[in-house]
């Protein structure tokens, strides 16, 4: 059966913040096993990379990171599964739903289309790197107060699109925001919500 | 995804040799259609070359007038540039009404005039296709094939055009800039683009190897008064079931010039010259809208679902008349 | 005490979601992971001939590719319920035979180190089959028709009353209408997604399911491995609608490949055709109604007769009629429900199954009635009012549905609603107003939940539910908080993982009514023990107090004469030196009428106790279950509900902007006044209902399946070419509710609103375009092609 760590950790954790929840439940998926087959991504030398494998340089978040990958892979796979940054979601991994929304090079863009190759040198910035849960960006402080969400599972990229919305400027009115969000599908249908929390920020 | 090798050019000229006569090998731009079609394995290149680091992203204004606006100009940087937004008001909406936001940021001019179809069946590539896979059939012909073309179609393929920016393009006689091999040329916009005829796998008049590196707008009388309209089904995100792109160049109320093109109805962006000639001369007024609008589709041949078309595609041109002619009963 | 019951405070996991950090199934962190990409059949009948994987095979990366050939057999489920279990399809175990019942049926897993190597080695796959003659289409002379004799969870859907015939021939004006749907999926943003490990003989599945429990009996009985074996973990769900309530393939072939391949497994469906064939829809309806009235209008008669599609490899029913039964009063009735087999994947529950669509046909149905008997359209269902349930007599717990309506026109402005369609305008756009009556059961099950209040002064309470965005971990909260007089950032709701107790199912709108009593009695029952503690204490401020004297607010106890006489919680707890206080409690009360009479302990003799002599499921056990002559259980399980009908109601009010050329429709407001009885937290409820009724613009405007009707195989298979509703299509929202206490449903007095947002709606929609055009539209979507001249 489980061991008590393990179920010390999901069962017992008495009154945990939202931290120690995710600091705790971490640890309790390492605890499972240790990694055999080590994928690799973040290198620290850089050689001659294999077959089919580039190198590239990201800047995520603020921070530097070199991986050698796949050249087929999206930014949005490198990040979920090269990085384990799963903030960025996949919804539809074709450019038809916005989930995957990142800031790259401050605009928004889907991350499902976007090869992680062609991001050598730039920066990105995702839903992580906008803010914690002690330090809520103030668009994500907007989401949390006006209910722009349900499930969660489109909200990251909600937010960096919103983000990016009011870095480009266009949007003056009510249906001006309405149409350029609408790259950004909720299916729990959170749309009045979101439109408050944006026009929240966009007014502070 | 078939697996590649990755280059990123620095030179027009180092990303032509790049391709070389190799068929296998593609250049990526914005990535927003390509790495569609890798991920469905429609596109199935061995090499890509990463043209983002050329200097193809100017928007200039020649002496004669003309925009000249690089191949690598994003469609959101192209629609809200200040010259394109007055001067060309329909390239700038239809660029707005193509997409989402994060996909315009991506897009790039050169790779929109190349996208490809968005029909269910060139996507489903467990279906025949001959656009996909020549000689396997069309399956649209006899399918589901409410969002496919009326005009412009051949026993061989009816699937629409599906770019908004193109209709746009069409109507302004743009044209469009390579290089190759063999040097640079230019083709007018309305040449670009191939009838499906017997060979609907071939889209365009591009020779292998050749690198779209702008398009030119010529300047015109007409182009500031016009607009773009698109009809579908939602409110936004999603391609055309009709769209219109027009312009009137009206005196005292009498019409001297007009374009008229047409997205969602064509096999390729869809130009009306002949509905625009029918308006020369007249008065701006539905009713010879109306008229225009029966020209433009009078050779409309259409399929078991999308019946509907020819006469959406005549209210469409009227309503968007009415938007830069006035609605003079 | 100013009650935490009802604010509008935000969401506890909120901060977790705003920020990425939630976790839903694909995304756990699990070493030497592998990657699984499933393969679906390209034909539509018939047999694998022959599956050719050496390609894939000798691609560098690839682990091993499972197939019906190779993979592991697999033990017959043969439950329907899904709060225990239930298996989507339970003709098509999968991998066990080379048959081939629909397109887009899961044929081979390829493994592999990763997504990459796994997506392109799936497409080097060869398939050669043995084609069948397939029946795919209603149309066709092989589709057999018939009629089930139930639906989901022994739902009556055959149903008469009076003499139907008799009372249509008796009316004074009748309608006789037929209405379709088309197959709509339900496309939660979160693909369907499974990530198994297995350590010995253990197995830990990370799974995407608004059922965590059921799937984890499905999973071990499947796997034929004892249900301790297996811990099921979904701490969050983006979004099911339905399509994540019965388990699909997907979380059994992770665990399958798994073994297979002896390494962690992650099997995430993609959008692209595999959400559209292998994780459910709402099946078509083709709706035949007719309504009969005397000369004022009230109905002699109604007849609802439903055809809709399933497998060949289960039975799921669309119930249209479902609500037909009990929304007006009428003395004759008859409810008839036809399904044909067809080879297609079976469809599943979708946000109020039966009700959504059902209320779509039935209440454009009303409104031609309305148009016909020249009466108000509000004024008809005022007319055939229900005050107690048509189906049975009972009295409804609470129904508040006359407010609904009044509030509803008002909000929408409905005196400016001309009679005459195709005659208002604003601007360039036709204006066109409609209105419907929604409504949905109010359900309740069975719950247990385990709490513990430490000495540190918090409470974390768990139960093995579901939170699938509709706030039950920040309503559960506020129950804590509001029973136990803690501060909510002192109490804590756990779910999703199945160490907990077994909770409900998130399906049937009834998680919060569900657990929330659970949690109340638990909470009543921990703080009854504290105060035991206290008053016999003699160094306790409260020592020799009466339990009834004391009240508990900011986690301090005090008497509520006198509130300077009192101490904390942890003031307690310190001096018994005890570092908590725990409970575990059941409650078991059943509203469905097709389970009230088993179920509802009430009437069971002997009165037995929901939690009594039955392991909860929590594989901890630690706490004994305490609901036995627990006070605050009895008060709850022993009201007499035998006499008594469930359900909420609610008026929805629409107003559309149609342009005339273009024929493009513009939902402008949408007034939603909902009777749902006490609401729990305001902010989260509007959204509730506000998604429900977004659901429904879909429905009503742009959402719809094709299928070829050559092969049989999906068209529509993706984002683009499946439209749901984006920003753009937003109307502005009113949204209210009649927020009165149901005392029948439980002391917590909620009813559910997951799903009563959806219902009325679309017809709401469809009423108000047919006000604005003078077009009725029978057949959903309303695009603009079918309202050009």
């Amino acid at each position: 059966m489980f061991n008590k760590e393990d179920n010390a950790l999901l069962d017992d954790n008495k009154g945990t913040t939202r931290r120690e929840f995710i600091v705790r439940t971490s640890a309790f998926t390492a605890a499972i096993t240790i990694a055999k087959y080590p994928v690799k991504t973040i290198v620290d030398k850089i050689n001659q990379p294999e077959a089919g494998n580039v190198v590239v340089t990201i800047n995520v978040n603020g921070k530097s990171k070199t991986l050698e990958i796949d050249a087929r892979t999206t930014l949005l796979d490198a990040l979920r599964e090269n990085m384990h940054l799963t903030g960025t979601k996949k919804g539809c991994d074709r450019g038809q739903c916005g989930a995957c929304t990142v800031l790259v090079d401050e605009r928004r863009i889907n991350s499902c289309l976007y090869l992680a190759a062609m991001c050598d040198g730039s920066k990105v910035t995702t839903i992580e790197g906008l803010g914690t849960e002690d330090n809520l960006h103030p668009m994500q402080q907007a989401f949390l107060k006006h209910d722009a969400f349900q499930c969660g599972y489109c909200t990251s990229g909600q937010i960096c699109s919103a983000v990016g919305l009011l870095k480009e400027g266009h949007a003056k009115t009510d249906d001006d925001i309405r149409e350029l969000m609408s790259g950004n599908i909720c299916r729990c249908g959170a749309y009045q919500n979101i439109l408050d929390a944006v026009k929240e920020v966009q007014n502070a | 995804m078939y697996p590649f090798t990755y280059i990123k050019a620095k030179t027009n000229k180092d990303a032509i040799a790049a391709i070389g006569s190799n068929t296998n090998a593609k250049f990526i731009g914005g990535g927003t259609n390509i790495v569609d079609l890798m991920k469905m394995n429609i596109e199935k290149p061995h090499q890509l070359v990463d043209i983002t680091s050329l200097d193809l992203k100017k928007i200039e204004t020649l002496s004669n007038g003309n925009v000249k606006i690089g191949a690598l100009v994003r469609n959101s940087d192209l629609a809200y540039h200040k010259t394109i937004a007055e001067k060309f008001p329909m390239l700038s909406k239809a660029l707005l009404a193509g997409a989402s936001a994060q996909l315009r940021n991506m897009a790039t001019a050169g790779g929109n005039i190349l996208q490809r179809t968005r029909c269910y069946y060139f996507y489903d590539t467990a279906t025949p296709c001959n656009k996909r896979e020549p000689g396997s059939g069309c399956s649209a012909i006899k399918g589901y094939n409410r969002m496919h073309a009326i005009l412009g179609t051949s026993d061989k393929c009816i699937a629409t055009h599906p770019s908004d920016m193109c209709v746009a393009l069409s109507a302004l006689d743009a044209i469009v800039h390579v290089e190759g091999i063999n040097g640079e040329r230019t083709i007018n916009f309305l040449d670009f683009h191939l009838l499906p005829g017997d060979t609907p796998e071939k889209e365009n008049v591009l020779q292998q190897g050749e690198l779209i590196t702008a398009i030119e707008i010529p300047s015109s009388s007409f182009a500031k008064n016009s607009t773009y309209l698109k009809v579908r089904d939602r409110a936004s995100y999603e391609f055309a079931l009709t769209s219109a792109a027009v312009a009137l160049d009206i005196h005292n109320g009498t019409i001297s010039n007009a374009r008229i093109a047409l997205g969602g109805v064509g096999t390729k962006p869809w130009r009306a010259k002949e509905a625009e000639q029918s308006l020369i001369n007249k008065k701006a007024t539905t009713e010879n809208f109306s008229a225009a609008a029966n020209v433009a589709l009078k050779d409309a041949v259409t399929y078991k679902y999308n019946a509907f078309k020819p006469q959406l595609a005549k209210q469409t041109i009227i309503s968007a008349l009415q938007m830069i002619g006035g609605n003079n009963g | 005490m100013d009650s935490i019951i009802g604010k509008p405070i935000d969401r506890k996991d909120g901060p977790l979601k705003v920020t990425g950090k939630a976790m839903y199934a694909a995304e756990w962190n699990i070493p030497n992971l592998a990657y699984g990409i499933t393969i679906q059949s390209t034909i539509t009948k018939g047999h694998i001939n022959n599956i050719d994987t050496s390609a894939a095979e000798k691609l560098k990366g690839v682990l091993g590719v499972m197939t019906y050939k190779n993979a592991m057999q697999l033990h017959t489920l043969s439950g329907s319920d899904p709060s225990s279990g239930k298996f989507a399809e339970k003709d098509l175990l999968p991998f066990q035979s080379e048959r081939i019942f629909y397109n887009g049926q899961h044929i081979a897993v390829v493994i592999a180190e990763t997504f990459e190597v796994a997506e392109h080695a799936a497409s080097l796959i060869k398939v050669t089959y043995n084609e069948e003659k397939p029946v795919f289409d209603i149309n066709q002379p092989e589709a057999k028709i018939y009629q089930p004799q139930q639906g989901l969870g022994g739902t009556q859907v055959q149903v008469k009353r009076g003499d139907a015939e008799q009372g249509m021939s008796n009316a004074s004006t009748k309608i006789e209408q037929t209405y379709n749907t088309p197959v709509y999926h339900h496309n939660p943003m979160e693909p369907h997604a499974t990530s198994a490990v297995w350590n010995g003989d253990t197995l830990t599945v990370y799974d995407a399911t608004q059922s965590v429990f059921g799937n984890k009996n499905a999973i071990s009985t499947m796997l034929g491995i004892a249900p301790d074996k297996v811990r099921l973990i979904s701490p969050f769900i983006g979004g099911g609608f339905g399509s994540k309530g019965f388990m699909w393939a997907n979380s059994i072939l992770a665990p399958m490949a798994a073994k297979f391949i002896n390494r962690p497994v992650k099997i995430v469906l993609e959008r692209t055709g595999q959400m559209f064939t292998c994780a459910g829809r709402r099946s078509f309806t083709i709706q035949k109604i007719n309504l009969g009235t005397d000369n004022g209008g009230k109905l002699t008669s109604v007849k609802h007769e439903t055809t809709s599609e399933t497998s060949f490899v289960d039975e799921f029913v669309e119930p249209a009629g479902v609500a037909t039964k009990m929304i007006y009063a009428t003395p004759n009735l008859d409810i008839t429900q036809n399904i044909v087999r067809l080879n297609k994947g079976t469809p599943c529950p979708t946000r109020a199954p039966g009700e959504a669509v059902g209320t779509y046909a039935f209440e454009v149905a009303m409104d031609e009635l309305a148009e016909k008997l020249n009466i108000d359209p509000v004024q008809l269902r005022l007319i055939n009012y229900a005050e107690k349930n048509p189906d049975d007599g009972h009295r409804f717990s609470s129904k508040n549905l006359k407010e609904c309506y009044e509030k509803g026109a008002q909000s929408i402005g409905w005196s400016n609603r001309n009679i005459k369609p195709g005659s208002t305008k604003e601007g360039n756009f036709l204006v066109g107003y409609g209105m419907a009556t929604a409504t949905y059961p109010a359900n309740r099950s069975k719950a247990t939940v385990r709490l513990k209040l430490y000495q540190e002064g918090n409470a974390v309470a768990a139960c093995c539910t579901q939170d699938i965005g509709t706030g039950t971990y920040t309503v559960m909260a506020q129950v804590m908080s509001d029973a136990l007089g803690l501060p909510i950032d002192k109490v804590e709701f756990k779910l999703g993982d199945t160490i907990y107790p077994q909770g409900p199912n998130s399906g049937g709108s009834q998680t919060m009514a569900t657990t929330g009593p659970a949690v109340r009695a638990a909470a009543l029952t921990v703080k009854s023990k504290v105060i035991k503690l206290a008053v016999a204490d003699k160094k306790s401020p409260l020592y020799n107090q009466t339990e009834d004297a004391i009240s508990v607010d900011e986690g301090k106890l005090f008497v509520t004469s006198d509130n300077l006489k009192g101490e904390t919680y942890s003031q307690i707890l310190t001096r018994a030196k005890m570092p908590l206080v725990e409970t575990e409690i059941t409650t078991n009360v059943s509203t469905r009428e097709t389970q009230k009479s088993e179920s509802n302990p009430t009437t069971k003799q002997g009165g037995e106790q929901g939690g009594q002599g039955q392991q909860s499921g929590g594989q901890q056990g630690g706490s004994k279950d305490e609901s036995k002559d627990n006070p605050f259980v009895k008060q709850d399980q022993d009201l007499d509900r035998s006499n008594v009908a469930f359900h909420s109601f609610g008026a929805q009010f629409v107003k559309v902007l149609v342009d005339p050329l273009t024929c493009m429709i513009k939902v402008d407001k949408v007034v939603s006044i909902m009777d749902v009885g006490q609401i729990l937290n305001e902010k989260t409820a509007k959204s509730q209902i506000m998604g429900g009724a977004i659901f429904g613009i879909g429905m009503a405007l742009m959402e719809g399946s094709v299928y070829d009707e050559n092969t049989g195989r999906i068209v529509t298979r993706d984002l683009a070419d499946y439209l749901v509703p984006v920003h753009a299509d937003m109307p502005t929202f009113d949204v209210q509710f009649t927020n009165v206490k149901d005392e029948f449903i439980s002391p917590v007095g909620a009813r559910g609103a997951g799903e009563i947002g959806i219902t009325g709606i679309t017809a709401a929609i469809a009423n108000a375009i047919y006000n604005a055009t003078g077009k009725r539209v029978r057949d959903l979507p309303i695009t603009p092609d079918k309202l050009i001249v």
